[in-house]
């Protein structure tokens, strides 16, 4: 490769100057004519049988058009709702349409749709629609809904049960034989609302007699939407194009094949013409699915000395009212709950069970920082039972980088990595032994200060297509299309679909440092299904590893042809040229380049090159892998909790994190700065609370708390580079690095803090009340 | 969701707007900043079918000093009395809450008016205005009355206002010099509401507090005054001991409610750390 010039500069997002100013394009900001608008009315019940829908009165009323129900919807639904294996290919789960046919299972759920002119006269029509229920008794607790006699949601299923599985190795009897200790804890993951600032939105255009449709779609998977709309409409997948245009966040919310997708679809197929639906924040909360809501159980194994023998972890998964698409992918969480640590046995058990509330699905990281979560407070709670520091225990048990490549209880083999490298880095940026004294001193005034660590490891880059396919049920791969045209500049087209990664830029720094073309030349292009082959999208931290990689690959290939069309018009051999900085010339003799814009001009004067080369400058890659990519760090939280009002303040976070090679280092602080805050919002505000009825209490951003910015510190960010031996950049992921990492940093910091009061764990999030509560049940006696 | 259809007039004088408000009755709302009105009418929670918008009636935006009053006319939005000079001199109170009313975009629309005559129970500007004993204008058809705060706060969301009258001006007492004041929040997450806040005027002349009044918000369906620890306070020394057992009576006569931030337990408790916190702040240089 020629001296890398581009990757490793932090130069500026070129998406920012549009999306500041208010001049990038959203689904509600695209232009249409004869736009009709879509409002759909959602189940007000937990669940209930639907008796009637009445829509006559809301038919006369103003501007409507059509008003629709399931019964009148069902024919026309080629599938149900997708759902893929994810982990659990035996698991049970009932058929799921768009919209509610006969019974209703959650609160916002689809029950009817109004088309009308306007979104006001959609809405007013909307009010005037009733719905007959006969009420059912609701169910929201995963212990009640499997408990006997609870309400059942899916007869046909006979249960709430969706599934019970086991992932173990190792002899876990043996390993509590030898503990000197043993622990029991239950660690709660509650319900979190994802809330992307732009709300989800689709814009379907039918052409009738083209039979084509266009669907704009706010969503992280263009490419997944397209497949599923061709298929549940019946309409051939050639003629079915999704667009994903600007897309404000997604955080996992925009993942699935959602319900209003369809329903435009067919509205537009039925009306003719386009129909909008954009979702507000009222529906968004309801709407659009959850994540989290899980209970992890676990007994842990382990020795005076720290030494942790194994564990055995009960994942209680609350479903919600449907298996949503991905909606078992949290269990991955089992699979990598070993997390930096060696042990001798693992004894894992997942229990997904249904309840009536909005289904969960993926959220920023997706089962990665429950186990996390889970095995970070392991190490804590070892510690604190031995009375080792929660340093020691960690280097005690960690996986050492003489044992890498690893392979863990469950079969999974880690990458690279010296986890012992990020941890003291970090501690040398707090001055742990300082921070220890003063933390003491501090005590003896009635202060509380803690510090909590999170030394964690991720799985990202899905993935090689093999292991993917069989855990998942989706082969998973990287794309990218390379295109040099005739004045030398280039296009480059992926297949991940960015909604605030910054793939414009930083996937442009990638092909400018193989080609040498400026990085204001090469256009990256994505998230349109017309515009190149099929791609997977972006989650899972997945896209820079796969199609990052992908567009270096191209770049390589183009690379390549480049260098033999200069032999050619340089009449030396192939062997003899070197391609650096977008030039071409042979060996020693710089000064008699060609530059790769003359190798674009004779690329298209086809008469230029050698015999029986064809014409063109461009390359397709379909990048698989060997393995997946490893991220992993080190954070340290340093709390203040005031014991008079149990508020809890951030005196300092800091990270370190080894994503491999950082591209772009200033998107790669910005992935951590949002993913840190959104952690953080898990641990101190954030809870998605229902009533025993199944109705949402947090339904507004007055009751559900997001962090905002002075409710964070200054984050103090550091970093070291272990490159990745799997793909040829050596980039890991970083988009959910930061959201894994700072619950646990924050909580064990917590937990730390209220150490003098006897304090073993705090039951997310670390609400003000909650904590001074826990600090004052004996009457505020010390332990 | 967009709000239920409504009609909308923008009147250009108080007479105007009060005129509006007796032809359309019931259907009628005065439309101020809008940032407690209009959530509520995009939530459906609020249909009426007629605003009467009071934003372009001149002179109703102000803040001045006559007659040993203060006189802040309904339309102020918050920011003004954030940063008025005026206030920061003769009422830290006032500007001490407005600064930590929501975020600035709320600050730059919303009107003391308005928060006065929403009467949140956890809106901040209701128990300064108790503990101020301030006085409300208002003009209806029958003319101008004068409201004392006290009886001007009735309920959630409910004040002795008539439908079809119009706040004009809010009147405060000039605190005599040495009088303090300061405004104490307490919420989950900064920009929020309050779970409870403690508004506090205190003077100490000498080595005797002369004047201390004390409003609670979030301390029950409406603002409230803790008689009890400006009782228990009035013409003592205002030593620490002294402070910290008037803070304990800041409970007295509270009826807190039950939400999920906060039990009433856990509501009283932050009433008298508040309490505290307010007085030892205000007497901390004396
Ligand atoms: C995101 C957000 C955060 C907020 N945070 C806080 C906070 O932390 N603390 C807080 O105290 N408030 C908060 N508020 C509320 C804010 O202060 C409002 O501006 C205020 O409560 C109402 O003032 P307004 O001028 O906007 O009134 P409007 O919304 O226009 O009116 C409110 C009510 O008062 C009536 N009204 C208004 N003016 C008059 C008048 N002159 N005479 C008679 N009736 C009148 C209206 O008819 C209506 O019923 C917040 C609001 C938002 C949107």
């Amino acid at each position: 490769m020629a001296i890398s010039q581009m990757v490793g500069a932090s130069i500026k997002r070129r998406e920012d100057p549009r999306l500041v100013t208010g001049t990038g394009s959203y689904v509600d900001d695209l232009p249409q004519t004869a736009l009709v608008y879509m409002h759909v009315v959602r189940s007000s019940e937990a669940h209930a049988r639907i008796l009637g829908i009445e829509t006559s009165r809301a038919k006369e009323a103003d501007g409507v058009l059509a008003i629709l129900t399931g019964k009148d919807l069902k024919p026309e639904f080629g599938a149900p709702l997708p759902v893929t294996v994810c982990f659990v290919p035996d698991k049970k789960y009932p058929n799921h349409y768009p919209i509610a046919i006969d019974k209703v299972h959650y609160v916002g759920e689809p029950v009817a749709i109004v088309l009308a002119s306007s979104r006001a006269a959609a809405e007013d029509a909307g009010e005037r629609i009733e719905v007959k229920y006969q009420s059912l008794p609701a169910v929201v607790d995963i212990e009640k809904a499997i408990a006997a006699g609870a309400p059942v949601l899916h007869e046909e299923l006979g249960s709430n049960l969706s599934y019970d599985v086991k992932f173990a190795a190792g002899d876990i009897e043996a390993a509590f034989k030898e503990a000197d200790i043993t622990i029991k804890q239950r660690l709660i993951q509650q319900r979190l609302i994802p809330i992307a600032i732009e709300p989800r939105g689709v814009l379907a255009d039918y052409k009738t007699f083209a039979n084509k449709l266009t669907v704009w779609s706010s969503t992280q998977i263009p490419h997944f939407v397209k497949v599923w709309l061709a298929v549940i409409l019946g309409i051939s997948e050639s003629n079915v194009r999704v667009v994903a245009p600007e897309v404000g966040g997604g955080f996992g919310s925009k993942i699935r094949v959602y319900p209003e997708e369809i329903l435009t679809a067919l509205a537009s197929r039925r009306l003719g013409r386009p129909v909008k639906w954009i979702e507000d924040r009222n529906e968004n909360v309801k709407a659009t699915h959850h994540g989290r809501d899980q209970i992890w159980d676990v007994e842990i194994a382990a020795k005076k000395d720290g030494t942790v023998l194994g564990i055995r972890p009960t994942q209680w998964l609350n479903l919600g009212g449907y298996c949503s698409q991905f909606g078992t992918f949290q269990v991955l969480g089992m699979l990598v709950a070993q997390g930096a640590y060696k042990m001798k046995a693992f004894d894992g058990r997942a229990v997904g069970v249904f309840t009536n509330t909005t289904p969960t699905d993926a959220y920023r990281g997706a089962g990665r920082p429950e186990a996390t979560y889970l095995i970070e407070r392991v190490m804590d709670l070892v510690a604190r039972e031995t009375g080792i520091d929660p340093v020691e225990v960690r280097r005690k048990n960690f996986v050492r980088a003489e044992d890498q490549p690893f392979t863990t209880l469950l079969g999974l083999t880690y990458d690279s990595g010296d986890y012992t490298i990020t941890l003291d880095k970090a501690l040398a940026m707090v001055d742990y032994k300082a921070l220890r004294r003063e933390q003491a001193e501090k005590r003896k005034q009635g202060k509380y200060m803690g510090i909590g660590l999170c030394t964690y490891i991720e799985i990202c880059g899905l993935g090689p297509a093999a292991p993917t396919q069989a855990a998942t049920g989706v082969s998973l791969w990287g794309m990218s299309v390379v295109n040099v045209h005739f004045t030398g500049k280039a296009t480059v087209i992926i297949g991940s679909s960015p909604h605030g990664q910054g793939h414009e830029t930083t996937y442009a720094q990638v092909a400018s440092d193989v080609l040498g073309i400026p990085v204001e030349d090469i256009d990256v292009q994505h998230g349109d299904t017309a515009i190149g082959p099929m791609g997977m999208d972006t989650y899972g931290s997945r896209s820079t590893a796969l199609d990052g990689n992908a567009v270096h690959i191209s770049a390589m290939k183009v690379q390549e042809k480049a260098r033999k069309i200069a032999a050619h018009l340089l009449e030396a051999a192939e062997g003899d040229i070197v391609y650096e900085n977008g030039k071409a010339f042979v060996k020693g003799t710089p000064s008699k380049a060609v530059t790769i814009q003359e190798v674009a001009v004779a690329a298209f004067q086809t008469s230029r090159l050698p015999k029986g080369m064809e014409g063109g400058l461009e390359a397709t890659t379909f990048f698989d892998p060997t393995n997946f990519v490893w991220p992993f760090g080190a954070h340290i939280c340093v709390v203040e909790v005031d014991a008079e009002t149990g508020a809890t303040r951030i005196l300092r976070y800091v990270a370190v994190d080894d994503c491999g090679t950082r591209i772009n280092p200033m998107v790669v602080d910005g992935q951590l700065h949002g993913g840190i805050a959104q952690g953080i919002g898990q641990a101190l505000f954030e809870e998605g609370v229902y009533d025993e009825a199944g109705q949402l209490r947090t339904g507004s951003l007055v009751d559900y708390l997001i962090p905002t910015a002075s409710d964070l510190p200054s984050f103090e960010l550091a970093a070291t580079i272990t490159p990745s031996p799997v793909n040829p950049l050596g980039t890991k992921g970083i988009g959910e690095a930061g959201t894994i990492a700072s619950t646990p940093a924050v909580m064990n910091a917590i937990v730390d803090a209220l150490e003098p009061f006897g304090v073993k764990d705090v039951a997310m999030p670390a609400t003000p009340q909650k904590l001074w509560q826990l600090m004052h049940r004996n009457g505020g006696t010390k332990r | 969701m967009n709000p239920a259809a409504f009609d909308y007039v923008v009147p250009r004088t108080l007479p105007e707007a009060v005129a509006e408000l007796v032809k359309h009755g019931q259907e009628a709302k005065v439309l101020a900043g809008g940032h407690s009105l209009i959530p509520l009418m995009k939530l459906r929670l609020s249909t009426p079918s007629f605003l009467v918008d009071i934003g372009r009636i001149g002179n109703l935006s102000y803040i001045r000093e006559e007659d040993g009053h203060i006189a802040i006319g309904a339309l102020t939005t918050h920011h003004d009395i954030e940063f008025s000079d005026l206030l920061k001199n003769k009422l830290r109170l006032l500007t001490s809450a407005a600064s930590q009313i929501g975020d600035p975009q709320v600050r730059n629309r919303g009107t003391i008016g308005g928060a006065a005559a929403h009467a949140d129970p956890n809106g901040d500007f209701p128990a300064c205005l108790l503990a101020l004993d301030a006085e409300l204008k208002a003009v209806g058809p029958k003319g101008e009355r004068t409201i004392a705060a006290r009886d001007f706060f009735v309920d959630t969301f409910t004040t002795s206002l008539e439908p079809n009258e119009i706040l004009r001006e809010i009147r405060i007492a000039t605190p005599p010099p040495g009088s303090k004041g300061t405004y104490l929040k307490f919420s989950r997450r900064s920009q929020d509401w309050a779970i409870v806040a403690v508004a506090a005027q205190v003077r100490v002349t000498g080595h005797e507090v002369t004047q201390v009044a004390i409003g609670l918000t979030g301390m029950g369906s409406r603002p409230v005054r803790a008689s009890g620890v400006e009782q228990a306070l009035r013409g003592k020394p205002g030593h620490d001991d002294e402070l910290r057992a008037a803070a304990e009576r800041a409970v007295d006569g509270t009826d807190p409610q039950q939400d999920l931030n906060g039990s009433p337990d856990y509501r009283r408790h932050l009433a008298q750390v508040l309490t505290r916190r307010a007085l030892e702040q205000i007497t901390a240089h004396h």
